[in-house]
């Protein structure tokens, strides 16, 4: 049915000791041979359905990356219905990565979030109420994926790929200006002029991809901060959200000294969770860096979970504090509600987005419920850089768009017409876009009107 | 004269004809109105077809459909140039100059041979519409037509306003009526109506121009026509002119801009930015000095000189003084001013693909009246519709051109999936897959097409097919053939200009270095005889083989969304997974496919991503 094949790291990243990297589609088997050499020197092509296989994952050098199992499933009878390949390495983020990274060089494409799934339900393993509740995964990533395209990309390296788009389009309009209005007086892009600039565009992108490898890698997740003042139950909520002793839970204050990171899957949704150290005026020193980390973290955070204390009095440090997390996508959890109350949630702004609970007692239901109902609103983005998903996406992308530059370079190197130099162009030209999610052809006709003189 | 029609098209502009000539051809009892019967197919502007590149791709994709326009310019071009040589084949362009009365005449005279077509004067000023659907039309006399289905092709007319300087007043096309009533019949049908304007230039006598003082443009030596089916005889040509403004020029226009409508604000609607005005290119492009101007004839029957690039609503002394300004043109008379003129237009977000209305059922739509400019943009939807309103009628699937199979399909997927907030006129940056929409192979795109819908006859479609079968023998061929690297050949090789030869290669790859030609290829082989028409498309194949094949994996790619199709009444409201503006997007404009539904703007990959898991259940619903 589809005539490409997709790979992606299958496990959640962060957890586990066990990391999977599936390949789904015709050469799945072509590509895991590639990258795979059984301790018997069995090819994973000759291996009946449903077999593991033990052996090493072997990188383009031909240096051991990891020893891994690979695990074959073929057609129809696999989760997407393609053959299918599993490895499964030792974990560690930079090792899983690396094997991805090295399946996509021999072909495989990055998969689209869901796509698997996507591709069982077409493909008909699944039916479509089992679809269904992948729908929203589909749709929070999806839309995730492209915001991140937008926001991760602050700072240098986004400046660097629109400098580049830039160039790029500003040689594109001048070809499309003199090709669609012959009549007009346009003049011709001197081939000579051309080859310079693509010369010069070329090296910008090689420059950024021997980047990418030393990038450093960084945990996917939109960055969410626990805060509170202490003794509140930021660590109880951490825990019972994590389901896990991590962060220490005591009656005295200051005991969550550093910031504790977490990712957890919410409804599919990866959040990387950080609890702060409670916030309040101290003398502390060691407790103050701990403060200052953490309004630096608020800061920073996409979406904030602000936990109050239903049973003690409202203080200053509370107000403060309500006032730092204004500004962000937050929850305000109201804790401890099992006790007497000792004040009114009216006090609270009125817009904000309030659940009252209690952490020991109640179901955690309406706290997670909000939470997903926040991010399914589309209010809370992720501004952190550098997802491993989206990464290598980048990387994936911008190889592409070297390839069609090249092909314009040989293009014009062969002396063929500039129609032919603008395929290759424009390839690269929406390559860059798709990593900035900015599309082209429907702006191209007002570039040309705010460029030239057309008409008759 | 009142009998019952089955298609009954009103207006007789380049949309009319082409619609009114499908749906008899079809054979549908069909009756065109118009005004006036002696402006049929009138060139209102420029006398010219083709031209940009895309105008020409649009006339011979018409012409492959069993359009007219293409003969019609080739029976009646005064001077005819391929432009874009240079820049590659999918954008060569084909530009004609028509002697504007042939045009119309002979045009006028293919409708009124047309059997199961009449042709009648008249004014529409209402549709009659029951229970959601066009049962006819009635006339400005109170005369009530009947029709099945009706097509307005009504250009310019619609609340039509000229604006000459301070004046302003009603009328479709400088002399003519507007039709006011029709367009508040639509208003009132509850259709949603904007406003756009056009301009047009002043004309001048031709023995008042001073010829030595222009370059002369002379038509192109090789015949060359727009129809496949056109004899290619040699015939004489007219000269066009070029000249260009000077320091005068600019200077009464800039000392004058407050007498230009674009300042006194007596024009609203907004024109298209690809035909400015005098007045705009100077007020926009400050640094710009001068501006090139074309002078060119109207036709055998007439003095008139048409002066391309002096477009303007100026006040008449104006006009006058930026004309005199121009080299050539001292003293010329002024026989018709420039004017512009604004008209109503219908937001094409309520027209379908197959340019049926989605208010109402059996009225269709093609030309200025869906927002597009040009002689061949309305053409191009005028055929589609007289097909579409025939086979509606007929009970036959509708005809949707696709994007990777013609400009024809960019051009109504643009409008009615994007919309336009300027009168639209087709480029070929428009389209995705430029390489493969040749204007030299729209016969092997679209005449098969045009062969099932029943406009191409079995002759002319077994000339396609021959054509197709030898240009795939002929690359097989040579393919076949090994050139070995002798010492003559090493040596001819070089002598032609291109490099050494180390091993033995096929003809095939000889053909693909960029400095040879097929007929280069004699020295190395007996060539067969073949036609120059064989001979390009073997050329082009093979030359660009890389990039055709490139852009084929694309439209494979492309197709497979538009495969997905999606029912009329499918209910984005009930879809969750849909973000509200996407929804609200999806509900108005109705896509009929996925591929339609993501080129939506506000609809996003993800909302794809949840159309496709839905619509693949319901497909499967559909089956099972």
């Amino acid at each position: 049915m589809y005539n490409d094949t997709i790979a992606a790291i299958a496990t959640p990243l962060g957890e586990g000791g066990i990391g999977i990297v599936r390949l789904s589609g015709p050469d799945a088997l072509k590509i895991g041979d590639q990258v795979f050499r059984a301790k018997q020197n069995k090819k994973l092509k000759n291996l009946p359905t449903y077999t593991l296989a033990y052996g090493k994952i072997i990188d383009r050098d031909q240096k051991v990356v990891d020893e891994v199992i690979a695990a074959v499933m073929l057609k129809p009878k696999s989760y997407t219905g393609e053959d299918v390949v599993e490895l499964q390495c030792h974990g560690g983020i930079v090792v899983i990565q690396k094997i991805l990274d090295l399946v996509l060089s021999y072909g495989a494409r990055l998969a689209e979030p869901g796509e698997f799934t996507k591709r069982a339900f077409l493909n008909g393993r699944i039916d479509l109420s089992q679809a269904e509740a992948v729908i929203d995964v589909i749709r929070s990533k999806t839309e995730l994926s492209l915001d991140l395209a937008v926001q991760q990309l602050e700072g240098s390296l986004s400046n660097r790929i629109q400098e580049m788009r830039e160039k790029l389009y500003d040689i594109i309009v001048r070809i499309e200006a003199s090709i669609d209005f012959p009549e007009d007086d346009i003049p011709d892009v001197e081939y000579s002029e051309m080859k310079e600039i693509l010369a010069d565009i070329h090296q910008d992108i090689t420059r950024l991809l021997a980047t990418a490898d030393s990038g450093k890698v960084l945990r996917e997740g939109l960055k969410t901060v626990i805060t509170g003042k202490p003794n509140v139950g930021k660590s109880s909520l951490l825990n019972r959200l994590l389901n896990e002793n991590r962060a220490l839970v005591t009656d005295i204050p200051g005991t969550t000294r550093d910031v504790i990171e977490e990712v957890l899957n919410l409804q599919g949704i990866p959040l990387r969770l950080l609890d702060t150290a409670g916030i309040r005026e101290s003398d502390d020193l060691v407790e103050q860096m701990g403060v200052e980390r953490a309004i630096q973290l608020i800061d920073e955070a996409d979406l904030v979970l602000h936990v109050l204390d239903a049973s003690s009095e409202l203080t200053e440090d509370d107000f403060s504090l309500l006032e730092k997390t204004a500004k962000k996508q937050r929850v305000l959890i109201v804790n401890k509600i099992d006790l007497p109350e000792k004040w009114s949630i009216d006090v609270l702004p009125q817009d904000a987005k309030i659940v009252k609970t209690s952490l020991v007692r109640d179901s955690l239901d309406p706290v997670i419920d909000t939470i997903i109902g926040l991010i399914k609103s589309g209010y809370v983005q992720q501004k952190q850089e550098g997802a491993i998903i989206t990464r290598s996406r980048h990387k994936q992308l911008l190889s592409l768009a070297l390839a069609d530059l090249e092909q314009a370079q040989e293009t014009l190197s062969n002396n063929l017409p500039v129609d032919l130099i603008a395929i290759g162009l424009q390839g690269a030209l929406e390559h860059l876009g798709e990593i900035t999610g900015e599309t082209v052809r429907d702006n191209m006709i007002d570039r040309i009107f705010e460029q030239f003189c057309i008409g008759k | 004269m009142s009998s019952n029609y089955q298609v009954i098209v009103v207006g007789a502009g380049h949309a009319g004809c082409e619609a009114a000539l499908a749906a008899a051809r079809l054979g549908c009892k069909t009756l065109i109105i118009t005004m006036n019967l002696d402006t049929i197919a009138q060139l209102s502007c420029n006398p010219a077809i083709g031209g940009p590149a895309a105008k020409s791709h649009l006339v011979r994709e018409i012409d492959a459909l069993g359009g007219e326009m293409g003969k019609v310019i080739d029976q009646s071009f005064l001077n005819i140039r391929m432009l874009n040589l240079s820049r590659g084949p999918a954008v060569h362009a084909l530009r004609a100059q028509a002697d504007k009365r042939k045009y119309t005449a002979i045009m006028s005279l293919t409708l009124q041979s047309q059997e199961n077509l009449h042709v009648r004067q008249g004014t529409v000023t209402e549709l009659v519409v029951e229970d959601g659907q066009v049962r006819g039309v009635k006339l400005k006399s109170g005369v009530i037509i009947p029709g099945e289905r009706v097509i307005l092709a009504t250009g310019t007319f619609l609340g039509g306003m000229i604006v000459i300087g301070d004046a302003r007043y009603p009328g479709g096309r400088e002399g003519e009526p507007s039709a006011d009533q029709l367009s508040r019949n639509l208003s009132d049908l509850g259709f949603k109506l904007s406003r756009f304007q056009t301009a047009t230039p002043p004309r001048v006598h031709a023995d008042s121009v001073d010829y030595t003082k222009l370059t002369e443009q002379p038509g192109s030596e090789r015949p060359i026509r727009f129809s496949f089916d056109s004899p290619l005889n040699q015939r004489e040509q007219m000269p066009c002119w070029y000249t260009r403004t000077t320091d005068e020029t600019i200077r009464v226009v800039r000392e004058n801009l407050e007498h230009s409508p674009i300042k006194t604000g007596a024009v609203s609607g907004k024109g298209p930015r690809f035909c400015p005005s005098i007045d705009r290119k100077v007020l926009r492009f400050p640094d710009k000095l001068d501006h090139q101007i074309f002078l060119e004839p109207e036709g055998e029957y007439t003095k008139e000189i048409y002066c391309l690039g002096l477009t303007t609503a100026m006040p008449e002394h104006l006009q006058k003084l930026v004309v005199r300004s121009i080299p050539g043109l001292e003293n010329a008379q002024i026989m018709r001013v420039g004017y512009a003129v604004e008209y109503d237009f219908i937001i094409p977000s309520q027209v379908k693909p197959t340019l049926e209305s989605k208010l109402i059922s059996g009225l269709f739509s093609a030309g200025q009246i869906n927002g597009t400019s040009g002689y061949e943009e309305a053409a191009a939807q005028g055929i589609i519709a007289g097909i579409n309103a025939a086979h509606s009628i007929l009970g036959r699937e509708p005809v949707i051109i696709s994007r990777a199979q013609g400009y024809i399909g960019v051009l109504i997927d643009d409008l009615v999936t994007k919309g336009t907030d300027e009168p639209y006129r087709m480029t070929t940056s428009r389209a995705e897959y430029r390489l493969l929409l040749r204007q030299d192979n729209a016969d092997l795109r679209l005449r098969p097409l045009g062969y099932k819908i029943g406009l191409i006859d079995q002759k002319r479609y077994q000339k396609v097919v021959d054509k197709e079968n030898k240009i795939k023998e002929t690359l097989a061929w040579l393919e076949s053939v090994q050139v070995s690297p002798t010492k003559e050949v090493r040596e001819k090789l070089i002598s032609l200009g291109s490099g050494d030869l180390k091993k033995a290669v096929t003809l095939h790859e000889i053909l693909q270095r960029p400095e040879l030609s097929f007929a280069d290829l004699a020295h190395f082989t007996t060539l067969p005889d073949l036609e120059p028409q064989i001979i390009e498309q073997v050329e082009i194949e093979c030359k660009f083989k890389g990039y055709i094949e490139r852009q084929v994996r694309q439209v494979e790619e492309f197709n497979r969304l538009e495969a997905i199709k999606i029912p009329q009444d499918f209910d984005y409201e009930k879809v969750t997974g849909l973000r509200l503006e996407a929804r609200e997007k999806l509900q108005t404009i109705k896509p009929t496919s996925l591929g339609q539904a993501a080129r939506i703007q506000g609809v996003s990959p993800g909302d794809i991503g949840v159309l496709m898991v839905l619509l693949k259940g319901e497909n499967k619903d559909v089956s099972a």
